[in-house]
């Protein structure tokens, strides 16, 4: 199985530059963490490698496949994406919801057939949410809710899975659930990339980081690689305490000269 | 496996197949003349020179087809409509083409084309509605986002909503402007099959445009770019709702005038018999539209009001306290 391999990619948005020359790697079986100050270009890095942004040059492959000459629904096969805050416009049933994450498979005409309803089902499974499957998509609650759109994103199958803040406005313990479900999807095999804005996470979750700093790659590699003083002083202007406990490690930033 | 096809809707489609064959005997049955249902029968089936046969042949038949066909389309069109826009309150006037064939048919009213050919108004009517189309397609063509759509339909509504007044302003004789109006309020009386023959290829190639559309509609209710990455053409997808749209309800107006709420009321009951999924809406929409569309058009028929109920009239009569009824039902679900 091949990585995905971005290369020097970058994107103009309305006359501005927001990324140039970003390289960087997904191998199989990776998580992968972007990070990054706010207008670093984070989701538009992960944007233009789903297509849904023009990049205005750059080469995204995996293997020797061009990405991006692939058909959508091709390449929609090759990358799942959870967007940021996702929306759920119609009040849906939960198990229809995850098997919308089966689209790419079908035909404009098809319905969800019997081996795509075992796949649902192990998703929901995986991310504990079978129970709820004849609620409402609309009725749920922030982890719920969250929870069922991981499951419709792995329900697509993709060998790489994208996702934009997958913890953002939930509470610790769901934060961590997200985050094990995402370690689980590359501990089957899959390449994960994430938007992560806790440093902490990004510390303790991902083989990788890259670290964009207007726009560009400030430092990418392992955690330890990355996450150095100085780099984070550079792209967040924060200083940070370390500290470890149970053999874990642990990062929090506070104010640079506080 | 009852349970499959009340799932899949299917149940419920050929239910209402079932319902559009009694409403459209129904409608062969009712009018100045009432017949039964094997007078009906033997006027469909038997010799075509019976005045039986004339009355439903020539008269109630293009009626009945037409009805079937422009509330399919408005009912299928305004799902559709609904399901890209992600907005229950939208209705294919949105996009500007109903006040367009309007204007159309009120400037052929005030030039007194209308006596000069009973297809006058009809054919103008659909030259305004592709007016409006190709300015649609022009202001929205280089970044078709849907909010640019929707702004620039409603733009081509207001513009040609205000230049139908202009027109009526313009026109001196009352009883022309009565026209207008009567005309505007819609209606199938004494339409015949060149009526038919006129709208009927816009109505089907609109209806072919939006064909196989609901599968993004679906992947569009987790929001436009998680769509995206489910491999759905969004600009494909915008531009066959659209001209499908224009296409079918631009034909519709032009020959039934513009009767408003079938497409934005009939999504909504579809909802409350089978959910929200945007694609199982679509053909029953259709269906649930040709049904309304032909009882709409049999009370007109009855004598109230002199004769001069109004298609339009009728829709919206029965339909907005429908709609009432619906919302008030719904209200849990849609906070």
């Amino acid at each position: 199985m091949n990585g995905l391999e971005i290369q020097n990619l970058a994107v103009t948005l309305g006359g501005n530059a927001i990324l140039r020359d970003v390289s960087f790697t997904v191998e199989p079986g990776q998580v992968v963490g972007l990070i990054g100050a706010n207008g670093a270009g984070k989701s538009t890095a992960l944007k233009a490698v789903l297509g849904i942004v023009e990049p205005e040059a750059g080469d995204i492959r995996i293997g020797d496949q061009d990405v991006a000459a692939l058909a959508p629904r091709e390449r929609a096969k090759k990358l799942s994406y959870v967007p940021q805050g996702a929306p759920v416009h119609w009040p849906l049933t939960v198990e229809r919801l995850v098997g919308l994450g089966r689209t790419p498979h079908l035909t404009p005409w098809q319905e969800v057939r019997e081996e795509d309803q075992a796949v649902i089902r192990s998703v929901m499974e995986e991310t504990d949410c079978w129970h709820l499957r004849n609620r409402l998509a609309t009725t749920l609650s922030g982890g719920e809710r969250s929870r069922v759109l991981l499951a419709r994103t792995m329900a697509v199958g993709a060998p790489f899975m994208l996702a934009d803040e997958p913890t953002a406005s939930l509470d610790p313990l769901h934060q961590l659930q997200v985050m094990d479900i995402m370690r689980g999807q590359a501990a089957c095999g899959a390449g994960v990339l994430l938007v992560l804005h806790d440093l902490s996470f990004a510390l303790r979750y991902c083989d990788r980081l890259v670290l964009l700093h207007e726009g560009g790659v400030l430092a990418s590699g392992t955690p330890a690689d990355v996450l150095t003083d100085a780099h984070l002083e550079t792209a967040f202007k924060v200083k940070v305490a370390r500290w470890s406990e149970g053999g874990e490690q642990f990062l929090a930033p506070h104010v640079a000269g506080g | 496996m009852i349970r499959k096809l009340q799932q899949n809707g299917w149940l419920l489609n050929v239910s209402l197949m079932g319902v559009i064959l009694i409403v459209a005997l129904m409608s062969g049955m009712f009018g100045q003349v009432d017949l039964d249902v094997a007078q009906v029968a033997a006027a469909v089936f038997g010799p075509p020179d019976s005045p039986e046969a004339i009355i439903v042949r020539e008269l109630r038949l293009p009626r009945v087809l037409l009805a079937i066909l422009a509330g399919a389309s408005l009912g299928y069109s305004g799902a559709a409509l609904q399901g890209l826009l992600r907005n229950p309150l939208a209705d294919p006037g949105v996009i500007g083409v109903s006040a367009s064939a309007s204007l159309g048919a009120v400037i052929a009213i005030y030039m007194g084309l209308a006596a000069m050919s009973s297809l006058a108004i009809p054919v103008m009517a659909m030259a305004g509605a592709f007016v409006s189309t190709a300015i649609l397609m022009l202001l929205a063509s280089r970044d078709a986002s849907v909010l640019t759509l929707i702004l620039a339909g409603i733009g081509i509504s207001s513009l040609a909503t205000a230049a139908i007044a202009l027109v009526m302003n313009f026109t001196s004789n009352p009883v022309t402007v009565q026209e207008m109006v009567m005309w505007m309020l819609g209606s199938l009386e004494n339409r015949t099959f060149d009526d038919l023959t006129l709208a009927g290829p816009f109505i089907i190639a609109g209806w072919l445009a939006m064909l196989g559309v609901g599968q993004g509609l679906n992947a569009l209710s987790l929001g436009e770019e998680a769509a995206q990455t489910l491999g759905i053409d969004l600009k494909r997808l915008r531009w066959r709702v659209v001209l499908g749209t224009a296409l079918s309800v631009g034909a519709t107006v032009s020959v039934c005038g513009a009767v408003g709420f079938v497409g934005l009321v009939v999504p909504h009951m579809v909802r409350a018999m089978i959910g929200y999924e945007p694609r199982r809406l679509l053909l029953p929409s259709a269906f649930l539209g040709a049904i309304l569309m032909m009882l709409a058009d049999i009370l007109t028929r009855l004598p109230i009001g002199h004769g001069q109920l109004r298609l339009g009239v009728v829709m919206a009569i029965i339909g907005a306290p429908v709609f009432l009824y619906i919302v008030f039902k719904t209200r849990e679900s849609m906070r």
